[in-house]
Order: C-alpha cells, then structure tokens, then sequence
C-alpha cells in the first residue's frame, strides 16, 4: 500500500477542491458556497455586466442585507440614500443572476455570518467565500471559509473558482477548562493579545482541545470570527458530534438517512494524526479572566482584574508608539484599573456575539437588573431576525427592556456604524464586536470589546466589572 | 488591469503600525456602488478637520509630499476589513508602490488585482527610508528587475511571486485565465457535485 503523509484538516480540504494546479503558480480552488451582502458586490456585478460574463453558479450563490440596514423600523423607507442604493444594486444583480436573496424584509434575513450556519448553507468540509473578512467564523464547521476582495466576489461569480496559493499551517491547542463566566470571546481575545495582531499572517489556523470540546457551536464560532483579528486568513475546527446535532433539521441541511450519510463522511474531516503543521501554539484556560481591550487594535487587552498597561512597559519601539497613539485617542490613562473605566454606550450584537445563546448569557446577567444611570445608551441587535425571534419566544427581549436596553432588529449595527446606530466622539462604548480600531463605530468613538456577559454586567454598573462575581447565581457560557 | 512594470516617484512616510483598511477608507464611503474616486477619501479621518478642510497635522498633506506615488508604512499595513475601497483609494490617491515590512493578508491580496505594487522590505532597509523621506526622497522601482534604487546609490532588492509578477507586468485578467480551464471546472462539477447537499425545505 502507498504511504501518504498525515494530512491536517486543512490540506483534506483543500485538495479536495484543486481543480487545476501548476509549478509555481495558484491552484484553482473549487468555491461551495459564495455570500453576498451589498457593501462588497456591486462593482462586482458591475465588471461582470460590462465584461458581458454571466454568474455560473447562481445555485451556490447566496445574499443578504446586513452592513447598511437601519435596526429601527423595516416598514419606513431607507432614509441613507446611500444605503438604499446599494439595497437596489443588489436586489436588481440578484434577481437578474437568479440568486437567492434575503433581503430586508425577509423573515431570515440577518448578519451574513449569521444566517449562513443558522439556515445550514454552511456545511463542514466546503470551501466558503465572501466579500468580509470575518467570514474566517464558518470555519466553526470544518470548513475553509475566508474572506476575500470585491475583484474576488467577481472571478466567484463568473468562474465559482478562485486562484489562490496554500496557506501555512498552525496549529492552535486550548487546554484546561474555563471558569464560569469566562467565555469563547475571552479565550479568542487572550490568544489575540497573546500572538500579537500578525501573528497568524499567512497562516490557516486550526482549533482544538479540551477547552474547545464542550463549547457550543455558537462560542466556536465566536472563535473563528476573530480569528482574522489574529491576522489569519480562516480558522477552522473539526466538526463533531456537537456540529452535527446543531446542523441537523436546519433548512438547507439534507434528511433522514442522506443526513446519516452526510455525517459519517463528515466524520473524516479531522486532521490525522501527526499532521504537520507551520507552526503550533498552545495557551491554557484554566486560570483564564475575562478579557477587556483598552487600546485601538485586539491585541491591545488585558484581565478585567488588570491595569492600562503604560507604553514604557512595551520594549518593542513600534509597540511603544502605538501604545502611546492608542492612550491617546481612548483617553486612558497608564495605571487606571479596568473596573474604574466608565461606559456611556452598550452594543450586544455582531457576528462575533449576536446569536441566541450570546443573548441568554447576556440576559442571565441582566434578568432583574436595571442599566445604570450614566449610561447613555444600550443596545441588543439579534444578529438575525431567526435569533430574534426565538428571543422573543424565551422572553430575553422582555428581560432586556424591562432593563432599559433598546431591542432592534438584526443587521451589523454598531459594529461598523455604517447605519445610524453610531458611538458619538469621545464616548465609551462597551462592545461584543470585534474591532477597537479608531473610529469603527463613528468618529472619535472609544470601544472596548468584550464578552456578552462582560457588556450586560457593564451596562448595570455603568464601568467594567468582574462578571465572574455574578455568573455563581447566573448562567454563564 | 492597468500593468505595472517601473516606476519613478516620491516618498511619503506614514510612520505608523498596524494601519488598518477602516483608516484607509471609513464605513460612510463603503456604501457607494462604483469603484472611482476614492482617492479622495483615503485616510479621511486622519486627513481632514471638520469640513474636509486638509489638517496641517497629518503627514500626507505637507507640502513637501504632494504628488508622492510611493507610500512609505510600517507592520502589518492594511489590517482588518477585506474592503477592497481601501486598495481602490490608494490607487485613485496616487499610489502605485506601497513599500513596509509586512502586509496584512487580504489586502495585500487586493494591491494585485488593483495594479498596486506592495514590497516587503526588510525592517532596517524601512527605517532607513524612513530616515531618508523628510529631505525629499525619490525612488525607482523596477518589478522586472525586483529591485529599488534612488540616484545616491541605495538599492534593494525584493522578492515577489512569480505568478504575481507576471499578473503585474502584463496586467493580465485573472477571470480569463480561470476560465481557460473551463473544461476541468465544468468536470469537477460533475464529479464533486458541490449541490449534493444543498437541500432546502425554505
């Protein structure tokens, strides 16, 4: 029998989607599954039109409005006239291509990230693009997810290929088991802070041990998301018996026996033993504290029991000076203790943090509270109108006005402020997102990102807190 | 694709770390629908006081760096968002060569399919540059050759995929070149059958 080398994850996948490869030059990889919202596309259906091509694989195609829509009231029209124009473009490109599209009014419409594994068009063992970098979260699935330019939405649409180069490999290794209250936001935002901001540039990172074993798959996926914050291309974790039961009964997962069939070859998608990898990285949970940025980039973060750090303590020049910048623009000073920082804004909600279980851990800590009185302004945006709507089932939306939190409907929010749910300049927004960088939810705002419980138990105190305190009599994730 | 096969031109330092695709190109200009004029947006909220009146503060807009089409940058340039505004704006700016020691993936990435030169460069050939702007630095890049001089002797040389430099000499479409394997794509279909599990019961 011919000996083959033990294969990761990550190369099972991909060569099985190699539809041509060359000395020297990309391999054309096969794409399964193409997202589409309507910040990334439209000049990409705009070179298709005017280069006479047509999509080829309409069927393996989907869209959605996510970036740009108002959480307020879907039933007024679009007042960003901006905004209503990309709503058109890509209403207009989808109908004519004859791609699915879940738009504002549709009852799964939701952010990409979201609706894609909800609905089960995400499936391990696929190839998944999409015009956003945080796509890297369907990798929570066993898949080789990615985001990609809106030159790359292009060739997708016209080829449902995309020549790419193989990615380094590295292997990521949780052990030890969290304490309550700390959760998959904490562990993803250690290890950022941990492995610097580049630190997975060039590579495809893979997910496992003990403390991955028990997460759900919507604190896996919150894993994945910001794996791009590590500056990997995707994240990925092998699918088990945890992905399989969320996967099944979903819509656009196959029944019955052809759903057995599925599993027993999704089964296969695990990285054998003594795979190779690039390089390997290995962080304990055990003692693992909830984790608060201070700074303007993820890597920028310390223990909720922490200080902000002074840039002296940085050696590294670059470091000194961004730390410096960072200061500067958070209007933070060196030495203060996290838990004296007040919070004028409250944003639960994104990719990284929007989905159901996200919103019961938040309301545990919310349940029977009110929001503090300095705080200005709280939110909750289901990440789809699906999660939304099971809330309102459980309760959770009651729970979260009762409380005085705001209750909208699904989109990308106050993640990228691209609508009007915006952090006004030189407030202090306490966020569930991903990004810290300068400006990301409006001009002049300061965010801090941190986990579901970490924001709910900030909005009741008006300042970070130790949420590990309140999580013995609640819920934690 | 506009081709790029030399280029002659000034330098303008922006020295600092980590600058991400948000700074590039803010969230309010990603909502349009064309791929023009973004030049001058870039670096928007860096670049201009209120009432985009250019802020004397911000490096880009002294005066002893108007018309540089080479953009001087540290680590890990062009981080976060995969916007493709952001690589659109460089281009529409003026830009043709972004030199730094290291690109964020997806951006790097995009500088291709946008006729964008990005070198790497090792960390002390950056400082020296960095040294060297301020008194009016000019350089020639040639791709062909991989390699950097100005007229004071200084050279570097750089390291570029082949596949990428061709790409870049010939500006060359990459649909075109997919689709010359029409046959393997139409044939992968049909064995792997990527729909066999698409089912749905919407």
């Amino acid at each position: 029998m011919p000996v083959t080398d033990p294969l990761s994850l990550y190369a099972k996948i991909w060569n099985s989607h190699v539809v041509h490869e060359e000395d020297g030059g990309p391999s054309i990889l096969y794409i399964d599954r193409h997202f589409i919202h309507e910040a990334s596309s439209p000049q990409a259906f705009a070179g298709l039109k005017a280069a006479g091509r047509k999509v080829r694989r309409p069927d393996l195609n989907f869209a959605v409005m996510d970036h740009m829509v108002s959480t307020r009231n879907r039933d007024l029209p679009v007042m960003d006239a901006d905004a209503a124009g990309q709503f058109q473009a890509l209403e207009r490109n989808c109908r004519a291509a004859g791609i699915r599209l879940f738009d504002l009014h549709d009852a799964n419409q939701g952010i990409v990230h979201v609706i894609g594994p909800e609905l089960g068009i995400t499936q391990p063992g696929q190839t998944i693009v999409c015009g956003d970098s945080h796509t890297s979260t369907h990798g929570a699935f066993g898949a080789l997810a990615f985001g990609i330019g809106t030159s790359e939405v292009e060739h997708v649409l016209a080829t449902q290929c995309l020549q790419q180069f193989r990615s380094k490999t590295m292997l990521v290794e949780f052990t030890g088991r969290k304490k309550p209250g700390v959760t998959a936001k904490d562990m993803i935002m250690a290890l950022i802070g941990r492995m610097g901001i580049a630190g997975g540039t060039g590579h495809v990172i893979e997910y496992r041990g003990e403390a991955l074993d028990d997460l759900s798959m919507e604190a896996r996926m919150t894993v994945c998301n910001m794996t791009i914050e590590a500056g990997a291309r995707a994240g990925m974790i092998a699918p088990d018996d945890i992905t399989f039961a969320y996967l099944e009964g979903r819509p656009f997962v196959p029944r019955g026996q052809e759903f057995q069939d599925q599993v027993e070859r999704w089964k296969t998608l695990r990285s054998d033993p003594n795979a190779k990898y690039d390089h390997k990285f290995c962080m304990d949970v055990g003692s693992l504290a909830p984790q608060v940025t201070w700074g303007t980039t993820p890597e920028m973060v310390v223990d909720v029991t922490g200080k902000i750090p002074a840039p002296a303590s940085f050696n590294n020049p670059v470091q000194h000076q961004a730390a410096t910048l960072a200061l500067k623009y958070m209007g933070l000073e060196p030495g203060t203790p996290v838990t004296d920082i007040p919070i004028d804004h409250i944003f639960i909600g994104a990719c990284t943090n929007s989905r159901i279980e996200d919103l019961r851990a938040a309301a545990s800590i919310v349940k029977g509270r009110r929001v503090g009185r300095s705080v200005k302004r709280a939110l909750v945006v289901p990440g789809s109108r699906r999660v939304k709507a099971q809330a309102e089932k459980e309760g959770l939306d009651t729970i979260f006005k009762t409380a005085g939190f705001e209750w909208r409907d699904s989109g990308c929010s106050m993640c990228i402020a691209a609508n009007d749910d915006i952090v006004p300049p030189n407030d202090r927004c306490a966020s569930t997102s991903n990004r810290n960088f300068e400006g990301r939810q409006g001009k002049g705002s300061r965010t801090h990102l941190v986990s579901p419980l970490m924001a709910a138990a900030a909005a009741i105190q008006g300042h970070f807190t130790d949420v590990r305190q309140w999580t013995r009599e609640a819920v934690g994730q | 694709m506009k081709p790029f096969t030399a280029h002659h031109g000034l330098v303008a330092p922006l020295d600092r770390a980590n600058v991400d695709t948000d700074q590039m190109v803010p969230k309010q200009f990603c909502k349009l629908v064309t791929r023009d004029g973004y030049g001058r947006v870039l670096f928007y909220d860096w670049r201009y006081l209120p009432g985009e009146t250019p802020d004397p503060e911000f490096i880009l807009n002294a005066p002893q760096y108007r018309g540089a089409s080479i953009l001087l940058a540290r680590a890990n340039f062009g981080c976060g968002s995969s916007r493709e505004h952001a690589a659109w704006a460089v281009l529409d700016y003026g830009f043709r060569v972004i030199l730094a020691p290291s690109f964020a993936d997806i951006f790097y990435n995009n500088c291709f399919k946008n006729g964008v030169l990005p070198v790497v460069l090792p960390e002390d050939t950056i400082d020296t540059l960095f040294a060297r702007a301020p008194s009016g630095l000019h350089l020639s890049v040639d791709l062909k050759e991989q390699s950097i001089t100005d007229d004071q002797n200084f050279k570097a040389s750089f390291a570029i995929g082949g596949f990428r430099k061709k790409c870049l000499l010939q500006g060359l479409d990459d649909i075109e070149m997919i689709l010359q394997h029409e046959q393997k794509i139409a044939a992968y279909e049909e064995e792997a059958c990527p729909l066999a599990t698409l089912y749905s019961s919407l």
